[in-house]
């Protein structure tokens, strides 16, 4: 069974690998590329720790096949910082205690990416309804809700 | 609705704070590495065939075919394990059994469980690996199985083990049972206690297993070399017990294997005992190559331990002004297919929050064709105490008594006599419950179709083998070395105590979890016990690191020992007679530490005792749709001693994650079993914990009763927030409605029957 050549763009970087047709694109991610921060933590698409962007868009990367990614922009929870600038929801995060054990958090940070580049200036409850798709065990999500608040009111400059 | 911030202690310098925590960075930028995120070169990656059958005898089991198959390098069955002597020995808050741990990891004699191992394969590649395990075969004998608590304790019912006989009987029964043991605890004489009482209720109540529901899977990678040394990488909240259980099961000596652990993608009790690594040890033996193993979801939810689901009966009774005067309870607990449910804790925390003077609990530990069951925060707590909980707020309501005036009557305080046995030191009910009655929450008025509840909760919490180091490195920063692994910003709080200790900055020390080759012997991240045991280990490092640097001034000064001291980051001269050197940094120390004895570190070996209590006082308010039963909460507040919280952030968020799991215990979250023994929910879609957009904010108020024995009045947290949340949500809920919910979860078809019942014989008030 031959292989698939896939060419994609991840985090800017164009990248080529090979996979099987039934590998998805989380397991290209982690196994292929080396990029283990996106996370698994169920397969079925229901708690989104393994949350990329395809093209923009918000997607859990269990549920996309990895040659279905030839010729898209990947974007990881790897790609969100610049050089040594956290992105405000990384900061926010860390100041606000919105993470105990971390590993949902790569998911929460690019959903919630995802959110404010949509959404800048998001209510509670929207931030709520957003983030929905990431289940976090930890935290009961008061402190996840007040990091992506606050990094919203940063980002707005307000 | 603001969150209460709690000030910084202007006592201390770092604790108190709320300082960044150090692996932070990592963990938002995808760094961090968990237990599937490791790859060893040459591994293979492993996988377990399970027993598709709830209850059923193995007669066979053929790998030859599998073995045959190109890529595949090892099988194992039970075969390859060692059988193993009938022991308990304690494992965290629970007990275990070399006998069922060995049968647990590898099915025997028979499977007891659905997703039971039966088999693993180590293979080149996941794709031939699950190949692999559809060529085994095996000869099962189906038997009948049993699920329910209830059926699996009357005679006649299927049994799982043919010489189980139950424990604590008198006389010995002479006949096989499921109960394994049924225990007792009593205080006074509840007899003459219930004839004092004014109002005597007894309820029946149901629970079911819920589990732990971690983000991420049990996951471990395991190399052995050709002379049998081996290296273990895992998720878990103690390496040293998995160096310990692998060491057993495969007779290896405990020397020959160093387990790292990763990060912890949460665990909550449930990464506290072995499921992948002895069989992922036992390939890498034979395949003398490295194995990686990672459960799915779905092997989780089928063969990982969720807590007990229960049935109990509560019996109180109370005197006209509230005064409880006799208390009772029997808790029949499932412990899934190998003895061992916490039901002791669960009796022994049933009525810990107050002062009675008759007391009676019966509990019964019950083997069923289910996954055995795990730690769960507060295991055997939440369960009991959800019970009581109910029952003293329905007192309250027929005696017209407010819920917390009662519990204040009746509240445990310093000097009263638990019925499990111990007299408390200074414990924090009394005011949490006044931090109730004054919270803006308890007097704001409720909009229609709502209620609120109000419950209290009650954990022991432990202390335990624990080592720390910490080496003053040759530029004056440190590093510090703990071996409790960090779930929940750990590696924070013990920084924070060492440069309180020391006077440094945070950024000058460098925490880690070490390996077991580092330290001793640590027992696990458990019990509430790691901000509370390493801390303790690491003020005693950092006081020795102090005194090594007196030491090292006093030679060099030429002065006695104790006329040397260290006070804000420096050693200077102290005492009539000591001279006038001039005051030297810790950094200078180091300095010189080659040429005044060589490396100055501290090192920590304590077993800590005077672990102490935390109770919690919660409030919560739901609204019900009189419609479709759906129950929401609205507000809650979650109020909790905490001795004295080292780093306030991360002890609320042990009071909201608590809360939040409590919630979904409440009102989603249970096992589903078919007919055929068979869990039906086997995921995060029908196994539905709360999602961001089901809860509030969770207001938390930190209570601070200093626990004496602690160098900083540190109490553990962790668990006591789950216990509370139950009886809080059902309170309310029946508060709003008019109807009593026994029986969890509290989902809206059951609401919703219940609420309709209700109508009909106009008892409902929605």
């Amino acid at each position: 069974m031959a292989k698939h050549h896939v060419t994609a763009t991840v985090n800017g970087d164009t990248v080529e690998f090979l996979c099987d047709a039934q590998e998805t694109l989380l397991d290209c991610l982690r196994d292929q590329l080396g990029l283990t921060g996106t996370k698994e933590g169920c397969s079925t698409g229901d708690c989104g720790a393994c949350s990329v962007t395809v093209d923009g868009r918000l997607v859990c990367s269990c549920l996309m096949l990895g040659v279905e990614a030839n010729g898209k922009s990947i974007g990881t929870i790897e790609g969100m910082a610049r050089g040594n600038e956290l992105h405000p929801l990384q900061r926010k995060f860390i100041e606000h205690a919105a993470l105990q054990c971390g590993i949902c958090t790569p998911g929460f940070l690019v959903a919630a990416k995802s959110l404010l580049e949509r959404q800048p200036n998001p209510t509670e409850t929207e931030v709520r309804y957003w983030l929905a798709g990431n289940l976090c065990r930890c935290t009961g999500y008061d402190k996840i809700v007040r990091a992506v608040l606050d990094a919203a009111a940063e980002i707005r400059g307000a | 609705m603001q969150e209460k911030v709690k000030e910084p202690s202007s006592e201390f310098e770092y604790v108190g704070h709320r300082p960044d925590r150090p692996d932070g960075v990592d963990k938002v930028t995808g760094r961090a590495k968990f237990g599937a995120d490791l790859t060893m070169s040459g591994q293979l990656v492993g996988k377990v065939l399970r027993s598709p059958h709830a209850h059923a005898r193995i007669r066979a089991i053929d790998t030859a075919a599998a073995e045959k198959l190109a890529g595949v390098k090892a099988v194992v069955t039970a075969a390859d394990f060692k059988d193993q002597p009938s022991e308990f020995i304690p494992a965290g808050e629970m007990m275990i059994n070399y006998r069922d741990v060995v049968r647990n990891v590898m099915a025997r004699e028979k499977t007891l469980y659905e997703g039971h191992p039966v088999a693993a394969v180590a293979a080149t590649n996941a794709l031939i690996a699950k190949q692999a395990l559809k060529l085994i075969k095996v000869d099962y004998e189906v038997l009948p199985h049993v699920i329910d608590v209830v059926e699996a304790m009357k005679p006649g019912a299927p049994i799982l083990h043919e010489d189980m006989y139950t424990a604590g009987v008198d006389p010995a029964p002479k006949t096989a049972s499921n109960i394994a043991k049924r225990l007792e605890f009593v205080l006074g004489d509840v007899t003459a206690g219930f004839k004092q009482a004014d109002v005597v209720l007894e309820r029946a109540f149901t629970t079911k297993p819920v589990h732990q529901g971690y983000i991420e899977p049990h996951a471990c990678v395991a190399s052995v070399s050709e002379d049998g040394q081996a290296d273990v990488w895992v998720t878990t909240q103690g390496h040293w017990i998995v160096r310990a259980h692998c060491a057993r099961l495969l007779g290896w000596d405990v020397s020959k294997i160093r387990v790292t652990s990763s990060e912890i993608g949460g665990g909550f009790g449930g990464k506290t005992v072995v499921y992948l690594e002895p069989l992922a040890l036992a390939l890498a033996r034979k395949a003398r190559r490295p194995v990686k193993m990672v459960m799915t979801r779905e092997e989780v939810f089928r063969a990982s331990g969720p807590t007990s689901g229960a049935h109990v009966r509560v019996k109180i009774g109370a005197r006209k002004d509230g005064r409880i005067v006799a208390a009772e309870a029997e808790l029949k607990y499932q412990a899934g297919a190998f003895a061992g449910s916490p039901v002791q804790p669960g009796a022994m925390c049933a009525y810990a929050p107050y002062d009675l003077e008759n007391v009676k609990v019966v509990g019964y530990d019950v083997v069923t064709n289910r996954p055995k069951v795990a730690a769960y925060r507060a295991p055997g707590g939440p369960i009991s105490e959800f019970a009581v909980e109910s029952v003293i707020d329905e007192i309250a309501s027929k005696l017209g008594i407010d819920p917390i005036e009662l519990r204040l009557k009746n509240a445990a305080k310093q000097g009263t006599r638990a019925a499990y046995g111990p007299k408390f030191g200074p414990i924090g009910m009394v005011e949490t419950l006044e931090a109730a009655k004054t919270h803006a929450h308890w007097r704001t008025p409720l909009k229609p179709n709502q209620g609120r509840g109000v419950a209290s909760g009650f954990w022991f919490n432990i202390g335990g083998e624990t080592s720390v180091s910490l080496s003053l490195n040759e530029d004056g920063t440190l590093s510090l070395t703990a071996g409790t692994p960090d779930i929940g910003g750990l590696r924070a709080s013990l920084c924070m105590m060492a440069a309180e200790e020391l006077k440094v900055p945070l950024d000058k020390i460098r925490v880690q979890i070490g390996d077991t080759g580092q330290l001793s012997y640590n027992f696990l991240t458990g019990g509430s016990r790691a901000t509370f045991s390493s801390g303790m280990a690491t003020v005693e490092a950092a006081r020795e690191v102090k005194k090594e640097a007196c030491k090292r001034a006093a030679k060099l000064w030429e002065l006695p020992e104790d006329a040397v001291e260290y006070t804000d980051g420096a050693v200077r001269p102290a005492g009539p007679n000591a001279g006038k050197h001039s005051p030297m940094s810790l950094k200078e120390i180091a300095g010189i530490a080659g040429k005044t004895g060589g490396p100055i570190a501290g090192y920590a070996r304590i077993n800590a005792a005077g672990a102490a209590p935390s109770l919690a006082t919660h409030i919560c308010d739901v609204e019900v749709d009189p419609d479709t039963g759906k129950v929401s909460v609205v507000r809650y507040t979650a109020i909790q001693d905490a001795g004295r919280a080292i780093h306030p952030s991360y002890v609320e968020g042990q009071y909201q994650g608590g809360v939040a799991q409590g919630i979904g215990w409440a009102l989603n979250e249970e096992y589903i079993y078919g007919d055929d023994g068979k869990l039906q929910n086997p995921g995060f879609l029908d196994y539905r914990v709360p999602v961001a957009s089901d809860l509030p904010m969770i207001d938390t108020v930190i209570v601070e009763v200093p626990n004496p024995r602690h160098p900083y009045g540190v109490r553990g947290v962790g668990e006591t927030p789950i216990v509370p949340p139950m009886a809080a949500v059902a309170n309310a809920v029946a508060n709003a409605t008019g109807v009593r919910f026994s029986e969890l979860p509290m989902s809206p078809p059951k609401v919703l029957k219940a609420l309709d019942e209700a109508r009909a014989n106009g008892a409902a008030k929605i």
